[in-house]
């Protein structure tokens, strides 16, 4: 497999504050990778550098063999990587086609010639066929996740990024939002990076997993041994009575 | 096509039979409503398709006055004259569109309506070319007689209108206008779907002066003098916004109803109460505002019969 992204020493600085420190890291096509870490782990903004939202204060990013570091969003969601927000951000006032509509079309879409069946078509692979015509402002939140993530297929990606796709869901929306993560990596071959810090659904999703904690990677590595890394252990339990003792 | 673009078309061809009933002073303030319409129009690409508040209409009004005038100075035929303006309102919008767009919201408004006072300042140091604080004298294009002359600068100003409206019309129905939609919703969520929203906001900057600037030729030909202070005066910037909120932001038959109907306030309320002419007209742009939040576009025969007798309309 050949690498498909490779960051190398990406640092982003807020002033005094490091937010992201000298990460590196490489995604293969077709791996399903996850980012795991505490809030403000730096995981969101290395999201934002990646796709162009923020400039790293220093490193490179490759993707697809192209430096990306310096392209504006648009130009890297047309090289072939689409996101998701840890807030959905639906047009309002349009419906469910249009939404997905939009992204049809990118250039990267341009192949489509029938962009309404194209849109139409996704809506269905995400669980929400039939209901092209509907008002985005209806939808439920765990709908409007499946929403964005139609939307960032539009784009025809090599790699979808997914912020934190399970925040504010309820169990039940958790289970049907992996089954669709899950088969499209599947069936689409779709190469994957995931963010999220509910163990339990990650942990079951991903094939390897990039540990973070204040800005920096700790660890990385499949998921069975990453659970009993220490250092992530540190991160989200905290130091054990012995460990402080000790200290 | 939508049913509300049919009826703007229809409005418009309606304006164009003025002539048919009008005196010559029926005839100036058709042209100054066809002239209002443009610049409600024009305001209404980036203003309301792409939700970018514009200040710049003075400034590329005033560009097109002076680029006309002095054009038609050197010899040049005014329908050459008015491309001449309409192109370089296109061309320098756009470029100055792609820096300035970069900022949103108030940082945009204070921007653009610098633009305004960089021209005029530009334009009264440029003395010998503009013949700056002096003004401007422009050849006359004029037919035989008053009426002649206005009923050509009418039909000018109409021809304008509609070749606007029908871009308008076009954009809101095209990618671009899909485009800048986008992006007045959410376009942080537009870049990330592939949109080049700098390229979209600057085509619309573009779009937006171009009829500015060569319904500012025709002001220029059809006034003969032009000076800095009345092409480049900042109330052209506001009016536009006025009219578009008046009509409805974002419907080019509401932006054109309401230019009309702004016209007819300013005109009535000048004829009645030049004193106070200008507080008056605020007033009652300020009741029309509160009652009709959504424009005069948002009012349907249903609505209007409801709120004359209390009840509720029938439907037959």
């Amino acid at each position: 497999m050949t690498d498909l992204l490779e960051v190398n020493g990406v640092t982003k600085r807020f002033g005094g504050l490091t937010a992201v420190k000298n990460a590196s890291f490489t995604l293969k096509k077709g791996e399903f990778t996850g980012i795991l870490g505490p809030n403000g782990a730096g995981k969101t903004t290395l999201f934002n550098i990646l796709t162009g939202f923020m400039q790293p204060t220093t490193g490179t990013i490759h993707f697809n063999g192209e430096l990306v570091r310096e392209l504006a969003p648009y130009k890297v969601v047309n090289r072939g990587m689409a996101r998701t927000f840890q807030l959905t951000r639906p047009f309002v006032g349009m419906n469910l086609l249009e939404n997905v509509l939009v992204a049809c079309m990118s250039p990267r879409a341009s192949e489509d010639k029938d962009k309404e069946a194209r849109a139409s078509y996704l809506l269905a692979q995400v669980g929400l066929g039939g209901r092209d015509k509907e008002p985005v402002e209806t939808l439920p939140y765990g709908d409007l996740r499946r929403l964005e993530i139609a939307r960032a297929l539009a784009t025809r990606p090599d790699l979808l990024l997914l912020d934190e796709p399970f925040a504010g869901l309820g169990s039940s929306e958790i289970e049907q939002l992996a089954q669709l993560i899950r088969r499209l990596h599947r069936e689409e071959n779709l190469t994957i990076l995931l963010i999220e810090h509910k163990l339990r659904e990650f942990m079951a999703l991903v094939s390897r997993v990039i540990a973070m904690n204040f800005g920096e990677i700790i660890a990385v590595g499949p998921p069975e041994e990453i659970v009993k890394n220490e250092k992530v252990i540190e991160a989200y339990i905290g130091k054990t009575e012995e460990a402080h003792a000790s200290a | 096509m939508t049913r509300t673009n049919i009826a703007l078309l229809v409005l418009i061809a309606c304006v164009a039979t003025l002539p048919l009933f009008g005196d010559a002073y029926a005839l100036r303030l058709g042209t100054m409503a066809c002239m209002y319409a443009i610049f409600a129009l024009s305001w209404n690409i980036v203003g309301g398709f792409a939700g970018y508040p514009s200040f710049a209409t003075a400034a590329f009004f005033g560009l097109g006055a002076y680029t006309t005038g002095i054009l038609m100075n050197k010899g040049v035929p005014l329908p050459l004259s008015l491309l001449g303006s309409l192109v370089l309102c296109l061309l320098l919008a756009a470029a100055l569109g792609a820096v300035l767009l970069r900022l949103r919201g108030h940082y945009f408004a204070i921007a653009s309506l610098s633009l305004v006072e960089v021209f005029r300042e530009l334009v009264n140091n440029a003395t010998d070319l503009t013949g700056g604080g002096m003004g401007l004298n422009i050849p006359l294009v004029s037919g035989s007689s008053v009426l002649s002359d206005a009923t050509f600068f009418f039909y000018a100003m109409w021809g304008l209108l509609l070749i606007t409206a029908i871009v308008v019309i076009a954009v809101s129905m095209s990618k671009l206008g899909f485009g800048l939609n986008c992006i007045r919703q959410n376009e942080t969520a537009s870049n990330m779907v592939g949109l080049n929203s700098t390229l979209y906001k600057a085509i619309a900057f573009g779009l937006s002066a171009c009829f500015v600037g060569a319904a500012g030729g025709l002001y220029a030909a059809w006034v003969h003098y032009i000076d800095p202070s009345d092409v480049f005066d900042i109330l052209y910037s506001v009016k536009p916004i006025v009219m578009a909120l008046m009509g409805g932001l974002g419907s080019p038959l509401g932006v054109v109803c309401g230019a009309f109907v702004y016209l007819g306030l300013e005109e009535v309320v000048w004829r009645n109460y030049i004193q106070i002419h200008s507080g008056v007209l605020g007033v009652l742009i300020i009741l029309l505002l509160l009652f009709l939040p959504h424009g005069l576009v948002s009012l349907h025969a249903g609505k209007i019969w409801r709120g004359l007798t209390g009840r509720k309309a029938k439907h037959v």
